[in-house]
């Protein structure tokens, strides 16, 4: 059974207007492109939306009354709005949690335990299945494709941030720190900078040059 | 010239075609679901697969341009396998309810599941499901018979010129929708139910009327504007069930616009299926004799001059011409076919015709219109004033409006002011849009009726006249200058002369006692209230309307489906209709009611078959007795009479207040009454 991807009755607000901020933002990305070909500037100005709405609500989505906005400012029909808003899986078209917890189960964080952690997800935040928001409102679990880290796998996308090489233990951890309302920092929980090896570098190793930096 | 081999049969077409229509050219068939001539193409449906010399694989042939001495197969296994799977994977999500679908016996993919389609099914899944959507009044929808086609949203778009279908989701969930739940705002959104290759898009009004192998098809024409749509009466018994278009590439192409397609439950109701007169203030039944010989009665002694006629918007020529004969033989000058009131200079044909003709809209480069509002007015010709403009690329098809619409024209068009007082201001070169008008090959100016109906019409069409001169747009080979006509009856009463004779009165003239004795033919639209209250009115019609409640004797009429008859629309094509169906009663062909009378007057009309009446009509005007429709050119330059009204500041007002409410059919039909309470009302109220 499809579904349609509206928000639930009551969802919408009534009102939408981009914030100081957007209108700042806005600007930067309409002067890419020329005046008759402004619709080109959907797709971020959609995410400007999306941000907006989770500095100012907690719940980054997009209601339609906002695509309608983006629609009177880019001078393009409604309806091509919600064509590419409902298009994107990035853009939220219900309300979502104040976390958006993303697991990426496809083939390489999935070989590297990606069940772990959306199992830790889901005991840590009371969710039961994916697409679902926890009760508090704080996270919502959606399974996502390859988030292209496959070296760090398994990931999760929290927001925009990429927690990296993940297991059970820390998923929970981490989760428990946002519900704290801490940020823990972005990328590889281990002991491995960026994409490097873990426990440091492995070639190039000269006895005479400095510690390879980066070990924890 | 191309040349292309298509299964060994060697055809030419032209350069930039695709594949599909190179195989076309070859007779070959192939079947197709997202592909339409009319529409762009999409490619999607992967049906028209054929294989190509050199080529891998299958391509589909819709999007695939030719290339010189390329060799096409259309019915290799490979294309047949290829075709199969492509069906299979079509009826995967497709419901199997074609017992209860009004689409079947009509279907693309029920005639294409038969050629391709497999005796079973491997899908042991859940099919999915979708959920219908709201689309107004007119178009029902069971979206899950959906096979995504995008022949809706592309016409949507393109012909109609509202984007407000689309597309959502992706993937499995993609759902044709409106995302909100709100009426198409178009008057051709009944199109959709035709170019819809399944069941998801059908006519809510029709809905589980009949199949299509029940109905007899009679082609005819639409009366509801002045196009001349060409349509198919599609009847089971004594009534007509649908109207479908016709495909006239001159006129209509293959639209019909939705009041013209839905009036059709209006033929029924409200009808005066036989005689009344009025005895003592009440309306009673009487016979056909008693009322004639009323009639005559009442005629005897009253002199000509005292005698009136009006004619309605949808008369055929054929009575209109009776008519004529009618008052003539009564010595009555006193005839009218302009219910609305609109001047036009009738003494050639060129003043008071669409003169570019609908087709040569495709040839202009720029376009004035002047107190006209096409889309409603004549909503099949101005989705080719919206094609021209989408054809003809950005900024190369002017168009600037004089008045201002109070509906999205569809296409941009520059509103250059709301007076006539706007016209000097062209003609003297004051506005960006004269040079516009100046420098174009093919101008175009339409005039409407919301000018004129005025008191100024006269001058404003002269002054649009003189424009059009100035501007280059009157000469042998392209003639600039169009009247948009708003009633169907109304070409063919200018050209049969259905006008005041000398000392005759008009409409207006008729009104308040201005008569004695005054003939309605199917005349609604005027100041009914006005007619003088010692007057005999006689009402010849088939809806029991505003003139009928005012008869004192009602003559039963015929609709344009129970009848045939002559038909010239506003470019001055003549064009037949034929009869659909009988009519109720003792209801009488208006032609033949007249020419009855006129034995009980003892002034008998000379033609006693329909063939003598159209011989007649030939005599009147040269244009009835051509086959061929000419557009005309201009050989003469003079301007018509300006009148001895100057023109007014006054903006111009729309001649139509209410789309779906047009005409005494229209108003019997709960169809379009439905329409103008969602369409109409809320934003007028809104407006007030």
């Amino acid at each position: 059974m499809s579904t349609q991807p509206t928000a639930p009755t009551g969802a919408e607000p009534t009102h939408f207007a981009f914030d100081a901020e957007s209108e700042q933002q806005i600007a930067v990305i309409l002067a890419k492109y020329p005046p008759e070909r402004k619709a080109s500037g959907v797709l971020p100005l959609l995410y400007v939306v999306q941000k907006q709405m989770g500095r100012q609500t907690g719940s980054a989505w997009i209601p339609r009354i906002a695509m309608d906005v983006v629609a009177e400012r880019l001078e393009m029909a409604p309806i091509r709005v919600y064509e590419v808003a409902t298009f994107y899986l990035m853009f939220n078209t219900k309300p979502i949690g104040r976390y958006h917890l993303q697991v990426c189960t496809t083939t390489s964080c999935w070989l590297r335990g990606s069940d772990d952690v959306t199992a830790a997800c889901k005991k840590a935040t009371g969710i039961k299945a994916f697409g679902e928001t926890s009760t508090d409102g704080l996270f919502t679990l959606t399974e996502v494709e390859c988030l292209g880290a496959c070296a760090n796998a398994p990931i999760l996308q929290v927001d925009d941030d990429y927690y990296e090489d993940l297991d059970g233990p820390r998923t929970l951890e981490l989760i428990e720190a946002l519900k704290r309302g801490e940020r823990p920092t972005p990328g590889p929980t281990i002991d491995r900078l960026n994409s490097a090896p873990a426990g440091g570098r492995r070639v190039l190793v000269d006895e005479t040059a400095a510690k390879p930096q980066g070990q924890g | 010239m191309v040349k292309v081999t298509v299964d060994g049969i060697v055809v030419d077409v032209a350069p930039g075609s695709s594949a599909l229509q190179a195989c076309e050219a070859a007779g070959k068939e192939i079947p197709r679901f997202c592909y339409h001539e009319r529409l762009s193409v999409a490619g999607n449906c992967r049906m028209c697969l054929v294989e190509v010399s050199g080529g891998r694989k299958p391509v589909a042939s819709c999007g695939f341009p030719i290339a010189n001495g390329m060799q096409i197969f259309t019915d290799t296994e490979v294309v047949r396998r290829a075709r199969r799977a492509v069906m299979e994977f079509l009826l995967i999500n497709h419901p199997l309810d074609c017992p209860i679908c009004d689409q079947g016996g009509e279907c693309d993919l029920q005639d294409q599941a038969f050629g391709y389609g497999a005796d079973h099914s491997r899908y042991r899944e859940n099919k999915r499901a979708v959920t219908d959507k709201y689309l107004g009044p007119l178009v029902k929808t069971v979206m899950t018979r959906c096979i995504q086609c995008t022949r809706c949203i592309r016409f949507s778009t393109e012909v109609a010129g509202v984007q407000e279908l689309g597309g959502v989701s992706r993937g499995e969930n993609l759902e044709i929708t409106n995302y909100v739940e709100k009426a198409l705002t178009s008057e051709l959104s009944g199109n959709l139910i035709d170019i819809c290759p399944v069941g998801a898009l059908t006519s809510q009004p029709y809905a589980f009327s009949a199949r299509p192998w029940e109905l007899k098809r009679t082609d005819s024409i639409d009366v509801c504007d002045a196009v001349g749509t060409n349509i198919v009466m599609q009847a089971r018994g004594a009534s007509v069930l649908r109207i479908v278009p016709r495909i006239n590439d001159e006129v209509n192409e293959e639209w019909l616009a939705d009041k013209g397609r839905f009036v059709v439950d209006g033929f029924r109701r409200r009808r005066l299926d036989r005689p009344w007169v009025r005895v003592e203030g009440k309306l009673q039944p009487a016979s056909w004799a008693d009322a004639f010989s009323l009639i005559a009665t009442r005629l005897k002694g009253v002199p000509g001059a005292r005698i009136g006629a009006i004619a309605g918007d949808m008369c055929d020529a054929e009575s209109l011409m009776a008519l004529k004969d009618l008052m003539g033989m009564l010595g009555s000058p006193n005839i009218d076919c302009r219910q609305d009131g609109a001047r036009y200079d009738t003494s050639r044909r060129d003043f008071y015709t669409f003169n570019t003709g609908i087709a040569g809209i495709d040839e202009a480069d720029a376009l004035l219109i002047v107190g006209s509002i096409p889309r409603q007015e004549a909503p099949v010709l101005n989705a080719r004033i919206r094609r021209r403009f989408v054809d003809a690329g950005r900024g190369k098809f002017s168009i600037a409006m004089i008045g201002a619409p109070n509906a999205d024209p569809t296409y941009t068009a520059d509103v250059l002011g709301e007076g006539p007082d706007t016209l000097a201001k062209l003609a003297a070169g004051e506005l960006p849009f004269a040079e516009v008008l100046a420098n174009a090959k093919n101008p175009m100016i339409i005039v409407g009726h919301g000018a004129l109906t005025r008191p100024d019409g006269q001058a404003i069409a002269k002054a649009c006249w003189d424009l059009a001169v100035q501007a280059g747009a009157i000469r042998p080979d392209w003639h600039g200058f169009n009247v948009l006509h708003t009633a169907a009856s109304r070409m063919a009463g200018l050209d049969l002369g259905l006008v005041p004779g000398p000392q005759g009165r008009d409409v207006a003239g008729m009104l308040k006692g201005g008569v004695d004795v005054l003939w309605l033919m199917g005349a609604d639209e005027f100041a009914v209230h006005d007619i003088g209250p010692d007057t005999f009115v006689i009402y010849q019609g088939h809806h029991g309307d505003a003139g009928a409640a005012r008869a004192d004797v009602i003559l039963p009429g015929v609709l344009y489906a129970e009848k045939p008859g002559t038909y010239t629309n506003t470019e001055g094509r003549v064009q037949r209709a034929f009869r659909a169906v009988m009519p109720p009663g003792d209801a009488r062909e208006d032609w033949r009611i007249l020419r009855a009378f006129s034995e009980v007057a003892g002034r008998k009309l000379p033609y006693d078959t329909i063939e003598a009446l159209r011989t007649r009509m030939a005599q009147a005007h040269p244009a009835y007795g051509q086959a061929e429709h000419a557009r005309p050119g201009a050989a003469d330059t003079t301007a018509p009479q300006a009148g001895s009204v100057t023109v007014a500041a006054t903006p111009f007002h729309p001649v139509i207040a209410d789309y779906y409410l047009t005409h005494a059919v229209c108003r019997a039909s709960p169809t379009m009454e439905t329409c103008s309470g969602i369409y109409v009302r809320p934003a007028t109220e809104a407006a007030e």
